[in-house]
């Protein structure tokens, strides 16, 4: 367990599979799901209700581009810790989302082992 | 289109497959689409644009979907909505898991998901279309690329 205190987390993605998926895959964390959304204009809804400590976020979706809802979402909270899960997995789109201030990156397909380590180096990362 | 283009479609369906459900899908020899479409009971199409121009989709079986659900969150029921947005994320996946060879200039849309045929649906008819069939289990499904 890489928790010590409980987390709020938010999950954004255009699938509910994968909203789903993420879900089943951090059961067990010391991490509660706070809000979850499927585009990128309700994500920033739900993110300013929830004020969660880490969001997933996909880029590829409708109404807003994952990449621009980060970029909100931290002139919002520059705190808040966000992890771009994506299919986009070239390198020029990691990059730009480090860039923009994502704490982590992760291409889809992903394991459940993939997605553990990745939160737990984002918490890590005080 | 060249074979290293198809290659880099192949190498992202099996290696979705591989991840996701731990078993790899075979691919067939793929051949050139003849003018009708090929649909199994979902499809769902990606539209690209930027340095390269087109489309790609995948087209499956409800029970090959289902079969898929299972494996990856153990859904013994799984609803309409829940096999269209399964599909509409492999059509996503292995069409931005491919941006690792064509860079960020291939920009892919979000899925469009129809059930049934695709008569509908029109390609360019300058660009010809490839047919990679996908076996995995007992299914057989379908990805088809028409890229400039």
């Amino acid at each position: 367990m890489c928790m010590q205190e409980k987390k709020k987390i938010m999950i954004v993605d255009d699938s509910v599979i994968m909203i789903r998926l993420i879900k089943k895959y951090i059961e067990g964390f010391n991490i509660e799901v706070v809000g979850t959304a499927e585009d990128g204009k309700m994500a920033l809804e739900v993110f300013k209700k929830t004020d969660p400590d880490i969001v997933t976020l996909d880029i590829t979706m409708p109404k807003i581009d994952g990449l621009l809802v980060l970029e909100k979402m931290l002139e919002i909270k520059d705190s808040t810790k966000i992890i771009v899960i994506t299919a986009l997995t070239d390198k020029t789109t990691g990059l730009k989302a480090i860039k923009l201030g994502a704490k982590g990156f992760l291409g889809k397909p992903f394991t459940e082992e993939e997605i553990k380590w990745s939160i737990c180096q984002l918490i890590n990362k005080n | 289109m060249n074979e290293a283009d198809l290659h880099f479609f192949i190498d992202s369906i099996v290696n979705y497959f591989k991840e996701v459900t731990k078993e790899k899908a075979i691919t067939g020899i793929p051949y050139i689409k003849a003018d009708k479409h090929i649909a199994l009971e979902h499809t769902a199409i990606i539209g690209i644009s930027g340095k390269r121009k087109g489309s790609i989709y995948f087209t499956a079986n409800t029970e090959m979907l289902k079969k898929l659900a299972y494996i990856i969150l153990g859904l013994q029921e799984v609803s309409t909505f829940e096999i269209k947005d399964l599909i509409g994320e492999i059509a996503n996946t292995i069409s931005g898991n491919v941006r690792q060879a064509y860079g960020s200039d291939f920009m892919i849309s979000v899925p469009v998901v129809i059930d049934g045929d695709l008569r509908d649906i029109k390609f360019p008819n300058n660009i010809r279309s490839f047919v990679i069939p996908v076996n995995w289990k007992k299914f057989q499904s379908f990805l088809v690329v028409c890229l400039e």
